[in-house]
């Protein structure tokens, strides 16, 4: 799956820009599903990126995790979630030298959450790279209960805390790595549009 | 100069009323019969004599019921007031600012006596004789910046500088126009702006934030914002508008004038010494379309605003739905004569 391309209207959505080999500084890899193959096309573009590279894969039914690992990076480890990981991964990132990179590849959400933690541990954003590869789900924070809805494909949506039917603003947050929904019958209760696809 | 604070309230019953006083010295923000979207920063603290603009702080008839407001909101939902931990000292530079320019301006109101850094505070409008540390937060009982502002009308966002550009990483925001600090906190200035339609296309954001950067100690700035409110409401936030949207179906013909309000907001913009954060409050101010067409020339230019302003921009500030009702509302009181120019009403 190539690397997805994305609307320019949303000023507040980052900018993936792809990974770019930094050759032999340390490396921690993060990737989730189609993200695998960015960490091979990665890989294959400058193999000096693998003997201090510390991969994390989460295939997500993918199955590309053997060969991630017969690529033969400095340690691999494959997770069943972010969230199992969450906590070896933070370690890894207060434990992480000066000059790390990190790569990042895989859905919105998880390059999103990812980076924050990265920023929160101390890390520069010039130091991340992300690319995202696979589902377009989006990530959404209600604004009203503030409660987060994972992997949500379209607009509106119901948020999973509160119940109320949302639209899906063009504004996303670094700090909550999530877009903005908002009550989309909020002046005429119980007028509710169509369900649409998110398509981009 | 003696203020008679109002008994009302922004919600429920909105009892919220202008004098005939705050009518004339409402601060209009068209200074032509068109509108679009402009830079449009002027110099700030020694305007027009008995208008917003003659102080730093404007403190008015509405002060003492907005600070209930602002408590009101703050026990509903305490995340309308954040600051990151390093923006503490932002947070004291705001509040002397504050204290500083009420006291000098207001000095019947408001009174502070500095003995090193050991500081008196007198709040008589709010009953407050406070005794503190300067930059000792064990000596206040909130965070300085919440402090301050809960005794000052507006919002405020503070602004850390760094890397070319401002971060909002810090806020107390109880009467916004539709926008969430909880959300943008931690944003740049490109950032918390992306939901604005066409301004960033016209580089009206390129140049406000190259002119925001270079603002001076001493030297600030101001700029008039506006949109529409249905009843006078400060809260019209985000979070709750499932709660006040429904009020925004409620115009009649017979309502408009007394229900709809033209919603002003005077941003100001402070250097500040320590930091080098800046502050950006942003007071709100009120005024029904029955009491603004008491002055013929608001309601001539009014009318004429509404009537051409761009599609996109009605529906950014939200009002495409009322806008049929607003216009015919305003047209009985636009009789085609030219208006003078400028923003204050004819003598």
């Amino acid at each position: 799956m190539p690397a997805t391309k994305f609307t320019p209207s949303i000023i507040s959505r980052p900018i993936y820009g792809g990974l770019t080999p930094h050759g032999t500084v340390p490396a921690l890899m993060l990737a989730s599903g189609p993200g695998g193959e960015a960490l091979l096309d990665l890989i294959a573009a400058d193999p000096a990126v693998l003997p201090h590279a510390t991969v994390i894969y989460i295939p997500e039914g993918s199955d590309l995790g053997p060969r991630l690992e017969a690529q033969g990076p400095a340690s691999y480890v494959e997770a069943a979630s972010y969230a199992s990981i969450l906590p070896r991964f933070r370690k890894l990132l207060a434990e992480a030298p000066m000059n790390t990179r990190l790569y990042l590849a895989g859905t919105e959400g998880l390059i999103g959450q990812a980076t924050a933690e990265a920023l929160a541990a101390g890390m520069l954003l010039e130091a991340i790279e992300a690319e995202h590869r696979g589902s377009l789900a989006r990530r959404m924070q209600c604004v009203h209960c503030k409660g987060i809805t994972e992997d949500v494909t379209t607009d509106p949506f119901t948020c999973s805390h509160c119940g109320l039917s949302l639209f899906v603003r063009d504004h996303y947050s670094r700090r909550y790595a999530a877009f903005q929904g908002v009550c989309v019958d909020a002046e005429t209760p119980g007028e509710v549009p169509p369900k649409q696809e998110i398509k981009a | 100069m003696t203020i008679q604070f109002n008994d009302e309230t922004f919600r429920d019953d909105y009892s919220y009323h202008n004098s005939p006083a705050a009518i004339r010295r409402f601060p209009f923000p068209f200074d032509k019969d068109d509108y679009m979207y402009a830079v449009n920063m002027e110099p700030h603290g020694s305007g027009r004599a008995g208008s917003p603009f003659e102080n730093r702080f404007d403190v008015d008839e509405h002060y003492v019921a907005e600070m209930r407001d602002r408590e009101i909101t703050l026990k509903e939902d305490p995340l309308r007031c954040q600051s990151l931990p390093h923006m503490e000292l932002a947070g004291w530079d705001l509040l002397e600012l504050i204290m500083e320019a009420k006291s000098e301006d207001y000095p019947e109101l408001f009174s502070l006596h500095r003995d090193g850094d050991r500081w008196h505070w007198i709040n008589r409008p709010l009953g407050i004789d406070h005794k503190f540390t300067f930059l000792d937060p064990t000596t206040l009982p909130y965070g300085p910046m919440e402090y301050i502002t809960r005794q000052a009308q507006g919002d405020f966002a503070v602004l850390d500088q760094r890397d070319g550009n401002l971060w909002m990483e810090a806020g107390m925001v109880t009467s916004q126009a539709d926008w969430s600090l909880d959300f943008d906190i931690g944003m740049n200035f490109f950032e918390w702006h992306a939901p604005v339609p066409l301004a960033h296309e016209m580089g009206i954001f390129q140049r406000a934030l190259k002119f925001l950067l270079a603002i001076q100690q001493d030297a600030p700035s101001r700029r008039l914002n506006w949109t529409m409110t249905v009843n006078p409401r400060l809260d019209t936030s985000p979070e709750n508008y499932h709660k006040w949207g429904p009020e925004k179906r409620t115009l009649t013909p017979e309502n408009t004038g007394e229900k709809q309000y033209l919603r002003v907001e005077l941003q100001t913009f402070f250097r500040l010494p320590r930091s080098n954060g800046l502050a950006f409050p942003i007071r709100c101010y009120l005024i029904s379309l029955q009491d603004l067409v008491t002055v013929p020339k608001w309601g001539r230019r009014l009318h004429r605003v509404i009537r051409d302003l761009p599609d996109e921009l009605a529906e950014y500030k939200g009002f495409t739905v009322n806008r049929p009702l607003i216009v015919e509302y305003l047209s009985r009181f636009d009789d085609g004569k030219p208006t003078s120019p400028g923003i204050f009403p004819d003598e």
